[in-house]
C-alpha cells in the first residue's frame, strides 16, 4: 500500500503544482478539481470516508463548477493570464514537484523516527470522542466548533455573492438537453436517501451534518441548474429563504445561550439534554449547508 | 477461491479497455471521437472491474452495491457525454469530415 500512498502524494503535488504554475484560468480550475478528487482519495486512505465525501462533493464538484462558471463570465480578454515578464521555464514545474516530493518523503521519514505531535493525546481521548478514527475525531468532534464556524463562513460567502449581482435564472435546458433534467429528477431520491443515512449516522457521532449537507446540496444544485426549483428566484419566498439559510447558525447560537442560562457556562449543556440538542443542531446545520451550497448557484441575489 | 480467480480474471480483462480508451483520448482528432472512446471503452472496463470486485465481495448486499455504482456511473457518464457533445456542436465545433486534413497527424 506504500506505493499507492506515494502515488497519491505525487498526484496531489502534481495537480497542485500545475494549478499554480501553468498559465490559463481554465487549466487552473480543471487542475484544482483533479486536486480535490486526489485529496478525497487521500482522506479515504486515512480512514476518514465522511471527510472524503465532503471533500469530493464540495472541493472537487461544487467549488469547481462555481469557478468554471466564474471563468465563463469573464470577458474573453481576461480568461488568459499572460505572464509576459514572469515566464516559468518548461522544466521548472516537474522539477519543483519532484523536489517537493522527495523533500516531503525525507521529512516524513525523519518525523516517523520519534513519535512527535499530538498522537498520544488524541489516542487517549479517542474512546470518549464518539468517533472511531483519529482524523474523524479531530475534525468533527474535538474541533467540532470549527464545523459550525465554517457554517458562519459559508453564510458570509452567500452574503458576498448576493451583494455582487442579481440572480441569473437557469437557461431553458429541457429543449436542448432533455437527458440532464430527467437524470437530475431520477437521481434526487438517491441523494435524499444518502442525506438521511449520513444524518442518522451523525446522531451517534457528531459530524454527519457536513457530508449530509454536501450530498443534499450537490443534488439540489443539479435540480436548480436544470430549472426544477423555481421558488428560490421568487420575491414571495425571499424572506423564508433568508431565515432557512440562517437556521443552522441561529440554532447553534441559541444552544450556546441556553447552555449559558442553564449551567452558567457557554455551550455547557446538561448531559441528559445534550443528545437532543446535538440532533437538532445536526439537522438544522445539514439543511442550512445544503441550502447555502444551492444559493451559491443562484449567482446573485434573488428579487427581494 | 473460484470467486477470487474469476474476480482477478475480470479485472485483468478490464485493463485493455482502459488502455484503449486512454490512447483514444490522447490520439483521436476531435472532441466527439474522444468522447466516443471514453464513454464506450471506459464504461466497459469499469463494468468489468465492478463485476470482478462484486464476485469477491463478502456478502450479496455489498456485491449489489458495487454493481449499483456501475449503473449510476453509466447514467452520469452517458448524460455527461451528451452534454459535452451538444455544447461543442452549439458553440461551433463541427465534427471532422472524412476528407478533412488532420493537422496533428504523425505527431
Amino acid at each position: 500500500m506504500l506505493a499507492v500512498d506515494l502515488l497519491l502524494t505525487l498526484a496531489a503535488l502534481a495537480t497542485a503544482g500545475q494549478c499554480l504554475l501553468l498559465p490559463g484560468l481554465f487549466r487552473a480550475v480543471a487542475n484544482l478539481m483533479a486536486f480535490g478528487l486526489v485529496m478525497a482519495l487521500i482522506w479515504v486512505r486515512l480512514d476518514a470516508p465522511d471527510v472524503a465525501l465532503a471533500e469530493a462533493a464540495i472541493g472537487a464538484g461544487i467549488t469547481g463548477a462555481l469557478l468554471l462558471t466564474a471563468v465563463g463570465q469573464l470577458p474573453a480578454s481576461q480568461r488568459q493570464l499572460h505572464h509576459e515578464h514572469y515566464r516559468v521555464p518548461r522544466r521548472f514545474i516537474p522539477m519543483t514537484i519532484i523536489v517537493v516530493f522527495v523533500g516531503g518523503v525525507l521529512w516524513a521519514t525523519m518525523l516517523a523516527l520519534p513519535k512527535v505531535g499530538l498522537v498520544k493525546e488524541i489516542a487517549a481521548v479517542l474512546p470518549e470522542s464518539g468517533a472511531e478514527h483519529a482524523v474523524t475525531a479531530i475534525l468533527l468532534n474535538l474541533r467540532g466548533i470549527d464545523t459550525l464556524l465554517e457554517i458562519a463562513v459559508m453564510l458570509c460567502a452567500v452574503a458576498a455573492i448576493w451583494s455582487l449581482q442579481r440572480a441569473i435564472p437557469p437557461p431553458a435546458l429541457e429543449l436542448n438537453y432533455p437527458g440532464l433534467t430527467t437524470l437530475a429528477r431520477w437521481l434526487h431520491p438517491l441523494f435524499l436517501l444518502t442525506f438521511s443515512y449520513f444524518l442518522w449516522q451523525g446522531t451517534h457521532a457528531p459530524g454527519g451534518a457536513f457530508p449530509a449537507g454536501a450530498v443534499l446540496g450537490a443534488g439540489g444544485v443539479l435540480l436548480l441548474l436544470t430549472g426544477s426549483i423555481g421558488w428560490m428566484y421568487r420575491h414571495y419566498y425571499n424572506q423564508l429563504l433568508r431565515w432557512l439559510l440562517a437556521a443552522g447558525l441561529l440554532l447553534f447560537l441559541a444552544t450556546a445561550l441556553a447552555g449559558l442560562l442553564m449551567t452558567g457556562s457557554l455551550y455547557g449543556l446538561p448531559p441528559q439534554l445534550a443528545g437532543y440538542f446535538i440532533i437538532a443542531i445536526e439537522v438544522a446545520a445539514a439543511l442550512s449547508i445544503a441550502l447555502m451550497l444551492m444559493t451559491f448557484y443562484l449567482f446573485g441575489r434573488p428579487r427581494s | 477461491m473460484m470467486g477470487d480467480l474469476l474476480g482477478i480474471a475480470l479485472i485483468l480483462l478490464s485493463l485493455p479497455f482502459f488502455i484503449a480508451s486512454t490512447v483514444g483520448l490522447l490520439r483521436f482528432p476531435d472532441v466527439y471521437a474522444r468522447l466516443h472512446a471514453l464513454t464506450k471503452a471506459d464504461n466497459v472496463g469499469l463494468g468489468l472491474i465492478c463485476l470482478g470486485l462484486a464476485v469477491q465481495a463478502d456478502s450479496v448486499a455489498v456485491g449489489l452495491k458495487i454493481v449499483l455504482i456501475w449503473g449510476l456511473l453509466l447514467l452520469a457518464s452517458s448524460t455527461g457525454a451528451t452534454l459535452i457533445s451538444t455544447s461543442a456542436l452549439r458553440h461551433g465545433h463541427p465534427p471532422r469530415q472524412r476528407n478533412d486534413v488532420d493537422k496533428h497527424a504523425g505527431r
